[in-house]
């Protein structure tokens, strides 16, 4: 008989391109497109490219870092690469901090694929600008179908089709697992993605204005750099932009190899999301240049220019006046649906692989009865009249206070309570091409929690005194704060459970006494 | 558009593109080390493996 191995085989990503294609695709979402143009002209113009640098090399790219070595090195998903950290002495609370980031991308789950399925609709709808000459009045009246803040059952049948056909491609790709399902869609969307977005780009270039919208984008504010709120507005926008601190990476990284590379791909994936920012900028600024000029007013006039209101108000306004509208509008909404599905599939991912390891079922399994019940769930609170408020608020809640707060939790926990700091350099150092310095753990363990903490706390003080977009604040506390609570009580009943095979049998690799941050051995 | 403009225009495709680029001829110079401690064998596998039941 032969010994067993320590650890049951994993799933695995085919190559380092494979990874390195997934994890871009998974940063590259949304926010690229629709968050960082808009946040950067608000904070400095020109000016925030010292902010935004800055926050990706002191924050962004090291907390990159740590979730790629907790991943890597203890070989889960989250709740197990936690929990194997942890140890004795720390696995259970470890493991409890897992399935927060778990529940977090669960619920993130549930309406970033209907703001796909918006974007699926207006593809559509682009083909003969169906919103006429009021886009505003068409997305939240005749598509939307917008009502007060509450809880409605009132179906929106325009919304319903396109999440249905959203969730039925998540599930079919994340049951074909890593390889065949996750690597391979991002194999050929991101490419179209690139594609696609760049086309756009060159049309807006050569319109009327482009040079007004991007002189407003890039000219320099030096002021805005004395002001703390522009710092935290960068930390923040390439916080949310590189899809970390709740799991993801902790996910896509324990599907690589043991000996893989991890640092040099880091950086190309960082710095990869951050050219499609620039990108967005130009191209998202040229249009709403052309905007600006016909509408005879001045670009800083110009309302909606981030989120939902930019791309789905602001930008069908835009294709309604341009020559060759609707292959603008079919370029920027196809786009958005393909950088926000490949951010999709990560999300879930997440969620998939959690529950593959502690129930022990297969990706087939767990991705039916995830994105089943993920589905309902969507359909029920978002596919309504009231799902608009409903996912503006849960949004807000869960990015600004549950993923800014796991990312606080893991870096004091692992780096300043449990002091694995320096395992973690050290494994990242022992398998990858790029060294990591001291200079990192201090960035992960001090700066890190520092900002972010604040970022927390500020948030969290404003929302209890401000509210949050003048919504009633009964409504605030059930569906902001009670989003809150119900991945805590997640996180707490999916801790509890007994584990179908103990992940506890497991011994990492490079051990420790061949680190190079190792006191005993190795020569760094 | 203005020159200020243009040169941060210039500035952050520079730096940020530059960075990708660096990056990525940082990894086609060397994509794995050739000296990774001893062990560390595969222990993953492409399908999705066989369905455990309880009995």
């Amino acid at each position: 008989m032969t010994a067993a191995p320590t650890t049951a085989p994993r799933e695995a990503f085919t190559g380092q391109v494979g990874f390195i294609l997934a994890a871009i695709g998974s940063a590259v979402g949304l926010g690229n497109i629709w968050r960082f143009p808009g946040v950067a002209y608000e904070n400095g113009g020109g000016a925030f490219l010292i902010p935004y640098v800055v926050a990706l090399l002191t924050a962004g790219i090291p907390i990159l870092f740590l979730d790629y070595a907790i991943g890597h090195r203890f070989r889960g998903a989250a709740p197990t690469a936690l929990r194997r950290l942890g140890g004795a002495r720390a696995g259970r609370l470890l493991e409890g901090l897992g399935w927060f980031q778990v529940a977090i991308a669960f619920v993130i789950g549930l309406y970033y694929t209907v703001v796909i399925a918006w974007a699926l609709s207006y593809f559509v709808f682009s083909f003969d600008i169906r919103w006429g000459d009021d886009p505003a009045g068409f997305f939240t009246g005749e598509y939307l179908r917008v009502s007060d803040p509450g809880l409605s059952l009132d179906f929106v049948p325009g919304v319903l089709l396109p999440l249905v056909l959203v969730w039925i491609a998540t599930i079919a790709v994340l049951g074909l697992g890593v390889a065949k399902g996750i690597q391979r869609a991002n194999v050929i969307f991101l490419p179209l993605l690139l594609v696609g977005f760049l086309a756009l780009v060159v049309r807006a270039l050569f319109l009327d204005g482009s040079a007004a919208g991007l002189n407003a984008l890039f000219t320099p504010d030096f002021a805005a750099l004395v002001n703390p709120d522009v710092w935290i507005a960068a930390y923040s926008q390439i916080f949310f932009s590189l899809s970390i601190a709740f799991g993801i990476m902790i996910t896509y990284s324990s599907y690589r190899r043991r000996r893989s590379n991890l640092t040099a791909p880091a950086l190309v994936v960082a710095f990869a999301n951050s050219s499609f920012e620039i990108l967005a900028g130009i191209g998202v600024f040229a249009t709403l240049g052309f905007f600006a000029v016909q509408q005879g007013v001045a670009v800083g006039e110009l309302e909606g220019l981030t989120g939902v209101g930019l791309s789905f108000i602001t930008f069908p306004a835009i294709v309604a006046e341009m020559p060759g509208g609707p292959i603008f509008g079919a370029l920027f909404f196809g786009s958005l649906v393909m950088a926000g599905f490949t951010s999709l599939l990560s999300v879930l991912q997440v969620v998939s692989a959690a529950f593959q390891e502690k129930f022990g079922v297969g990706p087939r399994a767990a991705a039916a009865t995830i994105g089943g019940v993920s589905a309902v769930l969507s359909i029920l609170l978002f596919s309504t009249t009231s799902g608009l408020i409903a996912l503006d608020t849960v949004d807000h809640y869960v990015n600004n206070l549950g993923i800014v707060g796991s990312a606080v939790l893991t870096t004091v926990l692992v780096i300043l309570v449990l002091r694995r700091g320096a395992e973690l350099r050290g494994h990242l150092t022992a398998v990858s091409t790029f060294p990591v310095g001291r200079i990192w753990t201090v960035l992960v363990g001090a700066l890190a929690p520092l900002v972010l903490g604040f970022m927390l706390v500020s948030r969290i003080i404003a929302l209890l005194t401000e509210g949050y977009e003048g919504y009633p604040p009964l409504y605030l506390g059930i569906v902001g704060w009670g989003s809150l609570l119900l991945i805590a009580v997640l996180a707490v009943a999916l801790t509890a459970l007994r584990w179908r095979r103990s992940p506890d049998d497991f011994t990492p690799w490079p051990a420790p006494h061949q680190l190079p941050t190792s006191t005993t051995g190795g020569s760094r | 558009m203005t020159p200020t403009a243009i040169l941060f225009l210039v500035l952050a495709i520079a730096v940020v593109w530059g960075g990708l680029t660096a990056s990525l001829l940082v990894l086609r110079a060397r994509p794995e080390r050739a000296d990774y401690p001893a062990g560390g064998e595969h222990d993953q596998r492409e399908d999705a493996g066989p369905v455990e039941r309880d009995t």
